[in-house]
């Protein structure tokens, strides 16, 4: 194609040529708990933002309402992307976590490969919606606690209690903000996965 | 929210035209499928199809396209679904199973692995 006819904006940069399997993995938790910074911290693009148009009853929209209609509403989340080799791309989804947007939850979490909790331990409150919805999904999910300002006020231990965690679901402190601690984040949860993958295909 | 930049649709109206007020999306794309273009954009083409064109010129996901739209996923959705048809696109599709709670094999998930550490 004639790339003088092109604008793309200049942070755009292009997946590879082979790359053919896209997978995806979700950052969620209450407003402010750190899912953008820690998308940012490990994604190769600058977090790009899109929306979602959708009614009360699902995602997309119906005939009799429209795209524009009074019925419908605009949720927006923000994601980036991790090329893991020449044929694999992992997109990184930050969902917010309000009890509002349960429908695009369930649009995001359909075919991903597991999620991230992340967790502020000021507003534990913000997890629990989360973490219900995970497990009535059976999504797999890990649960890391963002320490803001090195907050260390309580225990994973004590985290995990507070949240009626159950012993099988791995807890990782981590700083969003630091690129090694996200990649150790996501690493975390994958090894998680991979757990219970083998656990399965081991089981006849 | 977090907040953001509002992704620009201008008028609202703008939706409707640009799908000439179909509403209804190919539910196959998902958010990781990836978009690549088969052949240049043609003269009067509609110019979000166009642009499409332009843009997966190498692969792109449909999440990276409605971001680079400024237009909601579902629209994306309707688009791609016109260019597919026409054989304007192909369409690689996530390997992963779309149900719920459907675990990858182990294998897959070492190569995730193995990329996750070498970053
Ligand atoms: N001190 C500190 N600030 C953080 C940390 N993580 C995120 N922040 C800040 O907290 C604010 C909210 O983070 P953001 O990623 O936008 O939260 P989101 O609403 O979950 O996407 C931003 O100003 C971040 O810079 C952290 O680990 N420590
Ligand atoms: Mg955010």
């Amino acid at each position: 194609m004639d790339s003088a006819t092109s604008e793309l904006p200049a942070h755009r940069t292009p997946l590879r040529d082979t790359a053919e399997t896209g997978l995806k993995i979700v950052v969620v938790g209450g407003f402010g708990v750190g899912k953008t910074t820690l998308v940012r911290s490990v994604s190769e693009i600058r977090p790009l933002n899109t929306e979602e148009v959708m009614t009360q009853a699902g995602v997309g929209v119906d005939d009799t309402d429209g795209l524009t209609g009074k019925n419908t509403t605009t949720v927006a989340f923000d994601f980036g992307r991790i090329s893991l080799n020449d044929r694999m791309v992992l997109y990184l989804f930050g969902a917010p976590g309000q009890e509002r947007f349960w429908f695009l939850w369930d649009r995001l979490f359909s075919g991903t490969l597991g999620a991230v909790v992340l967790v502020d331990t000021r507003r534990m409150d913000d997890s629990w919606y989360a973490i219900d919805r995970l497990e009535h999904h059976g999504t797999p999910f890990v649960v890391a606690v963002n320490r803001f300002d090195d907050d260390a006020r309580y225990s994973l231990d004590e985290i995990r209690q507070a949240l009626a965690l159950p012993a099988h679901v791995p807890m990782v402190d981590c700083d969003a903000r630091v690129r090694a601690s996200g990649k150790d984040v996501l690493i975390t949860l994958v090894n998680h996965l991979h757990d219970l993958a083998t656990a399965k295909e081991a089981t006849p | 929210m977090t907040p953001r930049k509002p992704v620009d649709t201008g008028d609202p109206d703008r939706l409707y035209t640009v799908t000439g007020g179909r509403s209804r999306a190919d539910e196959s794309f998902d958010l990781v499928t990836l978009i690549v273009s088969e052949s240049a954009p043609t003269p009067g083409m509609q110019s979000e199809h166009a642009r499409i064109l332009e843009l997966c010129e190498h692969p792109v996901a449909l999440v990276e396209i409605a971001a680079e739209l400024g237009l909601p996923v579902t629209v994306v959705r309707i688009l791609l679904g016109d260019l597919l048809d026409t054989g304007h696109i192909t369409a690689r599709h996530p390997r992963a199973a779309a149900s719920v709670a459907s675990l990858p094999d182990s294998a897959l998930l070492q190569e995730v692995l193995h990329g996750l550490r070498n970053l």
